[in-house]
């Protein structure tokens, strides 16, 4: 994927990157800052066609938007005018599916999320973590078979992080959806997914991919404590080419 | 929820004493400080010209005459300055093509245009409501324009997803997305498009309070011309309010403290 930067310029976001997703499996994808994972997932969303290469999903060829595919950004893109139930309904209504239905499913999926009384509030008077779930049940809404998921819980706290996380792995098990997930968590990577893939700096390649062999992908709040979490993470530290301190200690003592 | 009660129990207060002040020291105060009443006519000398105007010069229909120039030239305003601003703001060859001259004209002085449309279309009613039109346009279009492009691209990118056409994009993002800066262009045009109307009557023609106001200046009559201007004041004032209560309407899904108080 290349794109054509100021004065006649071309930058190459991601190259010679080819990934494959299983129906029904969760992967990460970790990887520097900038070195194109959202460029990727613009690509399968359809949102930008690659110069270079093909996406497919469901055996189609990507040529742009299309129903098999949803997103969700670190932004819960909720619209203030309408409430709840009114945002979990847009992409149906966008696509003038059936309202009396979609309006049950959008109940059904609110109620799933704990939102059930929040149906007819507006975004500004929801908390983050709530915006977040919120935005999950308007992705599922227009049931998707494949989800993407660009660094969706990066803007709420640690401990409403923890809670979507739980969410979404229940979501994803039950629905049997397919789900590629952007991430700088690491451990969320780890315990979120059945495979994780590492990602170079720019251009962006995969550097390494790894099989997460811990049981019960949706109890992610169980794998934590998984002893086998702590070898993962120490892989792919060494991957990122993060734990090496940037500051010299010792010249940090001299200086004091 | 308290404190709010509080700060407007003494909010009101402190706004009552302050017109029992203004208007005392206006009664009084002229003869206190020995300034002649053709300078500054004390508040019954303009009460009594009201309704001396209401009787003899035909106040009501000079206001009804006005306040109609008002209410024409913003709504007409207002409309094409949403159109050309939704224009615009979608699309950027329209807006590179057309901007310098759009500069141009909100450059110009305005109200400058008076005795040209005065020239064009004699002593009636419809160069008062063009030059408020001319006025009227540029906040409301700035304001739109600015907004449709401002949207975030991510909720077009979202819209996108679900496959949305380009009026989709419009209606169900773009358009809503504009609404409270086109209110806050409104507010701004309801005042300009009373100065729109007022110029507009200064300059030519025998109605409308602009008429009565320079009338009372001809005549050295200082409170004919205080009345004409608080009149004046009191339709800019329902024509705000209109767009206040018409706001409150549409934004009701904004926060209250986003709203802004006046």
């Amino acid at each position: 994927m290349r794109f054509a930067g100021a004065k006649g310029s071309v930058f190459t976001a991601i190259e010679q990157v080819n990934i494959a997703v299983e129906d029904g499996e969760v992967v990460s994808l970790i990887g520097p800052s900038g070195c194109g994972k959202s460029t990727l997932l613009n690509i399968g969303a359809g949102l930008y066609a690659p110069s270079v290469g093909d996406a497919y999903v469901d055996g189609e060829r990507v040529e742009g938007p299309n129903e098999h595919v949803a997103f969700m950004l670190q932004k819960d893109l909720l619209l203030p005018w309408r409430t709840i139930e009114q945002n979990v309904m847009l992409g149906t209504e966008i696509r003038k599916l059936d309202t009396a239905k979609s309006r049950q499913k959008a109940r059904d999926l609110l109620a799933a999320f704990r939102l059930g009384e929040f149906a007819e509030r507006y975004p500004h008077q929801l908390s983050g973590g709530m915006r977040q779930r919120a935005a999950l049940a308007r992705t599922l809404a227009v049931d998707p078979s494949v989800l993407l998921l660009d660094e969706p819980f990066s803007a709420v706290d640690a401990q409403t992080r923890i809670m979507l996380q739980h969410d979404l792995a229940q979501t994803l098990k039950n629905a049997k959806k397919t789900a590629l997930l952007i991430t700088h968590d690491l451990l969320e990577a780890v315990i979120l997914s059945d495979r994780v893939l590492v990602m170079s700096r720019r251009p962006g390649r995969i550097i390494d991919e790894i099989r997460i062999d811990i049981p019960n992908r949706e109890q992610p709040l169980q794998r934590r404590t998984d002893p086998k979490v702590a070898g993962y993470l120490s892989r792919l530290m060494e991957k990122l080419d993060i734990g090496y301190p940037a500051i010299d200690d010792q010249a940090l003592k001299a200086s004091a | 929820m308290g404190n709010d009660a509080n700060l407007v129990r003494r909010g009101t207060i402190a706004s009552v004493i302050l017109l029992v002040l203004f208007l005392a020291a206006w009664e009084w105060g002229p003869g206190l400080l020995n300034i002649p009443t053709f300078i500054v006519p004390p508040m019954s000398m303009v009460y009594k010209e009201f309704f001396r105007m209401w009787s003899v010069n035909n106040l009501a229909f000079h206001t009804g005459i006005t306040a109609y120039e008002v209410l024409m030239g913003f709504a007409l305003g207002s409309l094409l300055g949403a159109v050309i601003g939704y224009l615009l703001g979608t699309s950027p060859t329209a807006e590179f093509a057309l901007s310098p001259y759009i500069l141009a004209l909100q450059i110009a002085p305005k109200v400058a245009f008076a005795p040209l449309f005065i020239l064009w279309m004699g002593f009636t009613i419809y160069p008062k409501i063009l030059v408020a039109i001319l006025i009227v346009f540029f906040p409301v279009m700035v304001n739109v324009m600015t907004a449709v492009r401002g949207v975030d691209p991510d909720l077009i990118n979202l819209a996108r997803s679900f496959k949305a056409s380009r009026s989709q994009i419009f209606w169900k993002i773009e358009f809503p997305a504009s609404m409270p800066p086109f209110f806050a262009g409104l507010r701004i045009g309801s005042t300009l498009a009373v100065v729109g109307v007022v110029v507009g009557e200064l300059v030519g023609g025998n109605s409308g309070l602009g008429y009565l106001l320079s009338f009372g200046e001809g005549q050295g009559n200082t409170a004919m011309v205080f009345v004409s201007i608080i009149m004046l004041t009191v339709v800019g004032g329902i024509a705000y309010l209109a767009v206040i209560l018409l706001e409150r309407r549409v934004l009701h899904y904004m926060p209250k403290r986003a709203m802004g108080g006046i």
